[in-house]
């Protein structure tokens, strides 16, 4: 069951004496109860202003946000903000990419847990302090009573991170959105938050939207997978042909770019050349043509359109057959 | 905690040691004495070297630093060339009326500057916003001697609203207490005494106030637009929560850290200004006896006046941190 439907998505930044910028161009995407939908692309592609609109947290000033976003029937991008308030916390949980700057500094961690308790479920005193404390042991917090009275600086931070899922899981919302939860931490923390990130879902049955540039985040996690690039979807399938055969040249290096553990040490990684500052906007032809290595002349001819059945790709020279390594990524699951 | 407060009054000796030593030569190395404004114009060469004598400005200065600091030591810090009178006792007599005059000054400043600087950016480039800026620019340019002035001119002389001078109506017979005429109007339950020097201290208040409100209405303004940038502002918003909790909970408290940095720095300068504001009003505090003292080269009064403003200095500027590290548990003392 369709719990997110996302139709044509697009954020455009307007400010005075600047040229218009298109962060997200168009998007569409759904994401079902219980299912974990990953949003890819390198950064500056639109994955947190896409994160940003559905949770109607762009500023109100100068930007302009058109197509239509229905969560259980409503529309997440027509709805007053009050209505937005009350669905923010409760049905519609986010978690961000750097837990230090994320949490307020001299508020202690309690209380910030406390907070969203408050607000959505009535809770006060000593039945929020709690409530707060079997969450911070649900995320895997220990001594979670002393540290309801610690502030975010004497945590570190994975325990920051664990303690911002526990805020945004707190009234067991039906969807969460990840932006980049585990860019800012250690290696060994990453797996660590993406297995629990892992677990809750599964528990809750929530679904979640996980954003992030790697690759390899999404690999074990999630059911199906978008990747993004300047503002577009340029491809969408399901975990397995995804990694089995990316169809999209910029799928292809973004997957050619994870590092494998068997690689050697030193030896330089596999990442495209060019980067997203050399794009083109979606008007004259392929915003990936300057960087691809397959570019023919059709590719700058018109933009290309996303087409394909359930594996879908926005390429006019699409890569058809099976893809030689990064399959070994499946079987981190 | 203990130990910090300790530690910081220790550090004040040293600062106090180095500052009456700087003071001491400066003033002394000033042109012309105390016996110039004793004799006037009638001074012969031998009844002015009769004075410095008895004074013991005849001496080489360590040996008279060497005096002073003695006295110091003991609590003494001299007697007024000009009245004769302990100097102690001439400060107790009049410091009371600075201290009201500046902590007027100050609730204007905070309880004005903080909220204004607040709506101005809550309302960016709103009408308010670009008055309070506007508004804040003038108050620093106009002197306060200028500004005394006029506020009294129209408020007092022309309106009436206000008196146009002193610390309470010579009618008003109150029951001195602690010199704090607010204060002891409260002790004695004497409320109209009280109102009355509440009244009087509005105007020069307010004038006092003008250059620390300005400065506060701005960081407020700037610190708060930070603020409601700020990642954990963002992370409240996606909780759900109403504006009011945001503001109340998230953005004063963090945007309030600069503001209270700045009070402390503010405070030397209020004092300072409070004597210019002092002769404005026909405020008795400790101003005219100031300006007096540096007139007749009173050296032990100008000495003491200058060591207690560092001593309040330090004192303010230890309360402030203590503030600071209340509202920011990143910052707690040891
Ligand atoms: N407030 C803003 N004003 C103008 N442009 C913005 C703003 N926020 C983001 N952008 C632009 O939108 C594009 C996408 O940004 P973002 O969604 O943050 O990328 P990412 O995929 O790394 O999360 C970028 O090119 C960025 O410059
Ligand atoms: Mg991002």
């Amino acid at each position: 069951m369709t719990l997110l439907d996302v139709q044509d998505l697009s954020v455009m930044f307007t400010q005075r004496g600047r040229e218009d910028v298109r962060a997200v161009d168009g998007v569409s995407f759904d994401v079902s109860a219980g299912e974990v939908v990953g949003l890819v692309g390198e950064s500056g592609c639109g994955k947190s202003v896409t994160s940003l609109a559905l949770m109607g947290l762009l500023p109100e000033k100068g930007v302009k946000v058109s197509g239509r976003a229905d969560f259980d029937g409503t529309n997440l991008l027509g709805v007053d903000q009050r209505t937005m308030r009350d669905l923010r916390g409760r049905e519609l949980g986010m978690i961000f990419q750097d837990p230090l700057s994320s949490l307020n500094p001299v508020v202690a961690i309690g209380k910030q847990v406390t907070e969203v308790l408050a607000r959505h479920r009535g809770l006060s005193g000593d039945a929020a302090a709690k409530e707060a404390e079997h969450l911070l042991d649900r995320v895997g917090i220990p001594d979670p009573r002393r540290r309801l009275k610690e502030y975010p600086h004497q945590l570190s931070g994975g325990m920051r991170q664990r303690a911002l899922i526990a805020m945004a899981v707190a009234c067991r919302p039906r969807l969460l959105i990840a932006d980049e939860p585990t860019t800012a931490l250690d290696v060994t923390i990453q797996a660590q938050i993406l297995e629990l990130l892992k677990e809750l879902v599964h528990q809750d049955g929530t679904a979640l939207i996980m954003i992030t540039h790697d690759l390899g985040v999404v690999a074990g996690l999630c059911d199906r997978i978008n990747v993004l690039y300047a503002g577009r979807v340029v491809e969408s399938a399901a975990r397995r042909p995804l990694f089995a055969e990316p169809t999209h040249p910029y799928t292809r290096g973004l997957l050619g770019s994870i590092p494998r553990l068997d690689s050697v040490r030193g030896e330089p990684l596999n990442p495209i050349p060019g980067s997203v500052r050399d794009l083109l906007p979606w008007v004259e032809g392929c915003a990936f043509a300057p960087r691809c290595e397959r570019v023919i002349e059709a590719c700058v001819e018109a933009p290309p359109a996303l087409i394909g059945g359930s594996h879908q790709y926005r390429c006019v020279n699409p890569v058809l057959g099976r893809s030689a390594g990064p399959e070994h990524l499946l079987e981190q699951e | 905690m203990f130990r910090f407060i300790v530690r910081r009054l220790l550090q004040l000796i040293p600062t106090l040691l180095g500052l009456s030593l700087l003071l001491f030569v400066w003033l002394h190395r000033l042109p012309g004495g105390p016996e110039t404004a004793l004799l006037g114009e009638r001074g012969t060469p031998e009844t002015r070297a009769m004075i410095r004598r008895q004074l013991g400005l005849d001496q080489p200065l360590w040996v008279q630093y060497g005096r002073f600091m003695k006295r110091l030591l003991r609590g003494d810090f001299g007697s007024s060339i000009d009245t004769k009178q302990p100097v102690l006792d001439e400060f107790l007599a009049r410091f009371p009326g600075t201290v009201e005059l500046t902590v007027a000054a100050l609730i204007f400043a905070i309880g004005i500057g903080i909220p204004l600087g607040y709506l101005a950016a809550r309302r960016r480039a709103g009408w308010l916003d670009n008055l309070s800026v506007g508004g804040s620019l003038v108050a620093v340019c106009v002197p306060i001697f200028f500004l005394g002035y006029l506020v009294k001119q129209l408020f007092a002389v022309k309106l009436g609203w206000f008196p146009p001078t002193g610390r309470q109506d010579v009618t008003i017979d109150a029951t001195r207490v602690t010199g704090f005429y607010v204060l002891d109007g409260m002790l004695t339950g004497e409320f109209d005494a009280a109102w009355n020097a509440i009244m009087h201290l509005i105007l020069p208040g307010l004038t006092l106030a003008s250059i620390p409100l300005a400065i506060i209405v701005r960081i407020t303004r700037a610190s708060v637009l930070e603020v409601l940038g700020e990642d954990y502002v963002r992370t409240a918003r996606a909780k759900g929560l109403t504006e009011r909790r945001i503001r109340g909970r998230h953005v004063l408290r963090n945007a309030m850290l600069p503001v209270v940095t700045v009070l402390g720095l503010l405070t030397g300068g209020l004092l300072s200004g409070a004597v210019l504001t002092e002769t404005v009003f026909a405020f008795t505090g400790i101003g005219h006896f100031i300006r007096q003292a540096i007139d007749n080269r009173d050296y032990p009064v100008m000495m003491g006046f200058i060591m207690i403003i560092a001593v309040i200095y330090v004192l303010v500027n230890l309360l402030v941190d203590l503030s600071y590290s209340l509202i920011d548990p990143r910052v707690r003392v040891r």
